[in-house]
């Protein structure tokens, strides 16, 4: 069996595993902000996020969703990322980022409506500055690094004013990586020097094929053949992943152009719910990952230095309880959405052939039999 | 990034009519639709200092600066996926294609990610990215220069596709799609590129345009003398509408009259044109460069079939290209429809 997912000791890394916080003059300062507070609120976002995917699981377990795309074990990377991000920033996900989606303020019953069948994800990334989620693997790269031309071309970088100058983050996984697309998207945003922070969520396997068949060198490596900063960070450490975006994010907004940043981390469950990873991966891979987690590492820290106690944790778990209940009324009441609004936007304009067809629908529904509807 | 360029205001009046080719009543139409909105911006591979191999965007470069016209890295599915972000944030971007058989690796993002935005938003925001991609054969080019992929995009719910066939609709019908809110995509007759015409411009001229998705009867047949019998309908579009107004010309000499429609809009159909037609003269032929084999020809028999039936008085026939890889340019003759072979099924439908 391949290694599939390298050790994260040589990546950047500020809370150890047993919750040590190391000395870092670089990297630490660029997070001296956070303390036992913004520990706590960090660890509450990770903690919700996760109870709210194991709702979710469950929830297609019991047929309420057509699918789930399980995040569990990426809390660090995706929680930290976001935390990096200024207001007026702007993500492009892939499907499985719903942590991000927490942070930025999406509402978690339309990432489930997405997953039930009810939607191709309808929220507004205007209000959020998070995109729907591109299911095409990379195809949303691309997509980053134009809306980053239009951020340079609004005059939105290298202005100084921390509330105008805009990173975009462009997020994608290991897998992705070998799509043409990555390699187009990241070559583009370095040509030019578009604001764009490309974050790979190296979880180890896409399905189940290993990193070791996506790639022959580290992935953060490729950076230098781009002429663009590359970084791998630990991925399941809060901390190093909000210090390292924030310094690229910092660079796009400031116009010093893209930055590739490698969190690795790991994919406890398998792919989504249609997936075995019983059939693929190894059971050591799961046993030596547990050792590794993201949120026990936090609270072992808010622990050991007093930024925490049990009352704390009580309340993130009856926090959690609470949402896991609204998530399951609320994908229970979810109603299917009226046929014909599948022809609402089609296109913005209108459309003589999509107008026949629709007054077609109606008619034919309207004359079908009561129990066929 | 600053765009310095210099912005000239756009015409105010239509202008006087002036004679242009095809590809430079598009130069104008970009021009002007760029002068009249500071968001329309053109990318594409050596557009800017070259003006495309095709000096279709000759001087816009100079005109409105680099940040507006981009002469890109040499990546079609990142032209059209960099295009769609910047759709999302507000641009119109206008993407070109340098020629049809190079639109495939941009294939995914059109089909997969720009037709489907718009479901996917919900409402919340548009993708006005207009595709332009010079297409089909008479060039004597070599592979993948000559091809005519109109029937995937027109298939592809989502797109809207239109192809203009003379100077006056290139710059009205580019001018129509730098407005409306849809992905859109262009097939632009390329070996028609240095057919002159006349051309009125300007705002105001578009008034008198045609709506954008409508088709033009090019050559009419009068009632009477369709009445009269030996009148047939040739549908057309693009690089074809030249070959069925040369065989109309031709079959005018032996007492037939072809009633000339050009489609325009590919996507949507105006199917009510051509049914108006077909029950007029009851015969009808579609001509395209494009494989017949589910090509667009094959829509246009089946919608007027299902709506003209017992107008017609033979099956609609269609003349196009063959279900072959497009041949080398030495023998490109024998594969695209010319008027011969369009007077051939002419007379097939008449039963001459």
């Amino acid at each position: 069996m391949p290694d599939a997912v390298p050790a994260p000791d040589a990546a950047v890394q500020l809370l150890d595993p047993s919750g040590t916080r190391r000395e870092d003059a670089r990297w630490g300062a660029l997070v001296s902000g956070v303390g036992a507070e913004q520990l706590r609120e960090r660890y509450r976002d990770m903690a919700l996020v996760r109870r709210f995917d194991a709702e979710a699981t469950a929830l297609q377990r019991q047929g309420e969703l057509a699918l789930w795309a399980s995040g569990t074990g990426q809390e660090a990377a995706q929680v930290g990322a976001a935390r990096a991000l200024a207001p007026q920033d702007h993500v492009f996900p892939t499907y499985r980022e719903h942590g991000i989606a927490w942070v930025r303020g999406v509402d978690p019953l339309q990432v489930l409506s997405l997953y039930r069948g009810a939607s191709h994800g309808g929220w507004d990334p205007r209000a959020s500055g998070f995109h729907p989620y591109t299911l095409v693997i990379g195809a949303q790269l691309p997509h980053a690094t134009g809306y980053a031309m239009g951020v340079q071309r609004d005059g939105d970088v290298a202005t100084g004013d921390p509330a105008r100058d805009t990173a975009v983050l462009a997020c994608f996984g290991d897998g992705a990586s070998s799509q043409g697309e990555v390699s187009e998207a990241l070559n583009w945003a370095a040509v030019f020097r578009a604001p764009v922070v490309f974050f790979c969520q190296n979880n180890g396997w896409a399905i189940s094929s290993p990193t070791s068949r996506q790639f022959a060198a580290p992935l953060a490596r490729r950076a230098e053949g781009f002429g663009v900063p590359g970084v791998q960070v630990d991925g399941n450490d809060v901390l190093a992943v909000e210090a390292v975006v924030r310094e690229a994010a910092d660079r796009a907004r400031s116009g010093g152009g893209p930055t590739l940043v490698e969190a690795l981390t790991f994919r406890v469950a398998a792919h989504t719910t249609s997936d075995d990873s019983s059939r693929y991966r190894p059971r050591e891979e799961d046993e030596l990952w547990a050792t590794r987690d993201p949120l026990t590492r936090v609270e072992a820290h808010l622990r050991a230095t007093g930024g925490a106690d049990d009352a704390f944790f009580d309340a993130v778990r009856a926090e959690g309880d609470e949402l896991g209940a609204r998530v399951r009324r609320g994908v229970r009441e979810m109603a299917d959405p009226e046929p014909l609004s599948m022809f609402d936007h089609a296109y913005a304009g209108d459309h003589p052939l999509v107008a026949q067809e629709r007054a077609w629908l109606e008619g034919w529904i309207a004359t079908e039999p009561e129990e066929a509807r | 990034m600053t765009t310095t360029a210099t912005r000239p205001a756009p015409h105010a009046e239509a202008t006087a009519p002036t004679t242009l080719t095809l590809a430079k009543a598009i130069t104008a139409a970009l021009h002007d639709a760029m002068a009249a909105d500071e968001k329309v911006l053109l990318m594409g591979e050596d557009i800017g200092r070259l003006g495309g191999v095709f000096r279709v965007t000759d001087g816009l470069q100079a005109a409105f600066g680099e940040d507006r016209v981009v002469d890109t890295p040499l990546a079609e599915a990142s032209i059209l996926g960099t295009a769609v972000g910047l759709a999302l944030r507000g641009y119109r971007p206008v993407c070109e294609i340098q020629f049809d058989g190079f639109v495939y690796p941009a294939f995914s993002q059109i089909v997969s990610q720009l037709a489907k935005m718009p479901a996917r938003l919900a409402g919340a925001g548009t993708v006005p990215v207009v595709v332009r991609i010079p297409y089909g054969g008479g060039i004597g080019a070599v592979e993948h220069h000559s091809e005519s992929p109109e029937a995937y995009f027109a298939h592809t719910a989502g797109l809207r596709v239109i192809a203009p066939a003379t100077p006056q609709d290139a710059y009205w019908m580019l001018r129509q799609a730098l407005t409306q809110p849809d992905p859109l995509v262009v097939m632009e007759p390329k070996r028609r590129y240095w057919d002159k015409g006349a051309v009125t411009a300007g705002a105001a001229s578009l008034a008198e345009a045609p709506a954008l998705h409508s088709a033009r009867v090019a050559r009419p047949v009068s009632a009477e003398r369709a009445a009269a019998g030996g009148a047939v309908t040739v549908v057309a579009y693009g690089p074809t509408v030249r070959v069925a107004l040369d065989a109309a010309q031709a079959a005018a000499e032996e007492g037939v009259e072809l009633e000339v429609v050009d489609l325009r809009s590919l996507s949507p159909l105006d199917t009510g044109t051509v049914v108006e037609s077909a029950q007029r003269t009851g015969r009808v032929v579609v001509v395209h460069e494009a494989p017949v084999f589910l090509g667009m020809g094959a829509e246009v028999a089946a919608r007027v079939t299902e709506a003209a039936f017992h107008s017609l008085e033979a099956p609609v026939l269609r003349v196009g290209g063959f279900a072959v890889p497009y041949p080398a340019a030495r023998v490109e003759e024998h594969y695209l429809p010319d008027a011969e072979r369009l007077l051939d099924a002419v007379d097939r439908v008449l039963a001459r």
